[in-house]
């Protein structure tokens, strides 16, 4: 299989912590790819690593069959690769239309731009702030502000899209509405790898999941699958033995 | 009364970030009820609710049948509604002796100073015989016993521990357990939140699952743990 994005034996250290320890999987095109863990599993740190915000300390980060490892990130996100932020990011001082054109004069093409404000346009109406384009970021409401987020790095017209927990803090009918946007989003083609933490949500979405825990790959396959390993269940629930010996150690 | 501790339909969240949409659980007396769920489920934020720290939006908190949802976490501890936080939080640069000091600040827990410092030296020798040392010395597993030591000595009605175990090496969290237990036979009411769902349920006498912000389940844990949807609620299938 040869993936859009190809994540090979990647390492990150901070100091004594193993951020990323060897960590290599592929994400094919069109496909949603899943990356979900405990936290501190590196869900984030791989997110850094992939689009140049880190440096690994080995391995390599193939995007499109070219080594983008280390590449600085404005320039991963002139060669396709989009992100959002799990804390979100936006420019406040700006209007949701103006967010959305930095996206879009700084992303895969090098628009003018006159251009650039038509695509922000279309991808602010297409998350569902075209009623808001004008208005500062910084009085959107926290669902307002995630899709600013998506929309800004959709306005980057990107072949691959990381989304980082654009799920997190909504209330239940903003994550029906914002799942709605993210599958037209591959409906349009773009391939989707995304973190996050609602387990019903990101299960239903993702053609298949990685799950990530203490820096390392513990288990990748369909959702079901994954959901099914007793590798991963002990990894959310707890070590089995442990209750067990203590029960031992009670009777 | 058996419940000493409940929470109705709590709402509680972060600036614009809502995390609880409505939990409702009992704390019973004299019993070890517990709180499992996967990360960001919401756990720690109903025991910030339930003590005040982050004062819930909706919903009630009662204790002893008497509302208390806005009562400040310092009146709460006077109540004898007393948190053993997260990572411990002790106060590192003071000796053990000074953070268990602090635990008693209240005027309930000063009239009982003593007797309550007396019990938990017997519950940790350890403590008794290391009372100068510095806390911030002590390893992982050590500082948990101190945490709740401290919690102790503020005489509390209702002990709240939020993860226990977490990040300890296996011996140590059978020895915290253990202690757990000597605390649960002593007659004390516990509500803990713990990450490890088997060890938990082998001592809960009741347990809540939490997801999402949400109550996913509750009952037994004997009969919590024979359900196959408990996994439903960290993973999602």
């Amino acid at each position: 299989m040869t993936g859009l994005l190809a994540i090979e034996n990647l390492d990150k250290r901070f100091g004594g912590l193993a951020a990323v320890q060897d960590v290599s999987f592929e994400v094919a095109e069109h496909e949603i790819l899943g990356l979900i863990g405990p936290n501190g599993a590196g869900k984030s740190t791989l997110f850094n690593l992939i689009n140049g915000v880190f440096k690994p300390d080995r391995g390599r980060v193939m995007f499109r069959g070219v080594d983008i490892t280390g590449m600085a990130p404005y320039n991963v996100a002139r060669a396709g690769l989009a992100r959002t932020h799990q804390i979100v990011q936006p420019l406040t001082a700006m209007s949701v239309r103006d967010n959305c054109t930095v996206g879009a004069c700084f992303g895969r093409d090098n628009l003018p731009l006159n251009a650039a404000q038509q695509i922000a346009e279309e991808a602010a109406v297409f998350v569902g702030l075209g009623d808001r384009l004008d208005m500062p970021a910084s009085q959107l409401t926290v669902a307002g502000k995630k899709r600013l987020e998506l929309a800004r790095a959709l306005s980057a017209q990107p072949t691959l899209l990381l989304l980082d927990e654009v799920l997190a803090g909504l209330n239940p009918t903003e994550v029906e509405r914002m799942i709605a946007v993210i599958r037209r989003i591959r409906e349009r083609g773009v391939t989707i790898l995304m973190i996050e933490h609602l387990m019903q949500a990101i299960m239903s979405l993702s053609d298949r999941i990685v799950v990530l825990n203490t820096g390392q790959k513990l288990a990748e396959g369909s959702p079901s699958e994954v959901a099914n390993d007793p590798i991963v269940i002990e990894a959310y629930l707890g070590d089995p033995e442990l209750a067990a010996e203590f029960r031992g150690a009670l009777a | 009364m058996s419940e000493l501790l409940e929470l109705q339909g709590v709402e509680a969240g972060y600036g614009d970030v809502q995390v609880l949409w409505g939990i409702s659980l009992k704390a019973r007396r004299g019993e070890l009820t517990t709180i499992v769920g996967a990360n960001g489920a919401g756990k720690t934020t109903a025991l910030r609710a339930a003590v005040g720290s982050l004062p819930p939006r909706g919903g009630r908190v009662l204790f002893q049948g008497e509302d208390v949802t806005r009562l400040a976490p310092h009146d709460k501890v006077a109540r004898g509604i007393v948190l053993v936080p997260e990572g411990r939080q002790l106060f590192a640069a003071m000796s053990v002796e000074e953070n268990l000091e602090m635990g008693a600040y209240s005027a309930r827990a000063q009239r009982k100073f003593d007797k309550c410092l007396n019990e938990v030296f017997e519950l940790f020798p350890r403590l008794k015989d290391r009372r100068r040392q510095i806390a911030g010395t002590f390893s992982g597993g050590e500082q948990q016993m101190l945490a709740i030591a401290r919690g102790l000595m503020s005489d509390p009605e209702i002990l709240i521990i939020d993860e226990l175990s977490l990040g300890l090496a296996p011996v140590v969290v059978h020895q915290l357990f253990n202690t757990l237990k000597t605390l649960k036979q002593s007659g004390i009411s516990i509500l803990l939140v713990e990450q490890n769902v088997h060890l938990a349920f082998a001592l809960s006498d009741y347990a809540y699952v939490m997801a999402e912000g949400k109550l996913f389940t509750e009952g037994k844990p004997v009969e919590l743990a024979k359900r196959p949807d408990i996994r439903q609620a960290y993973l999602g299938l």
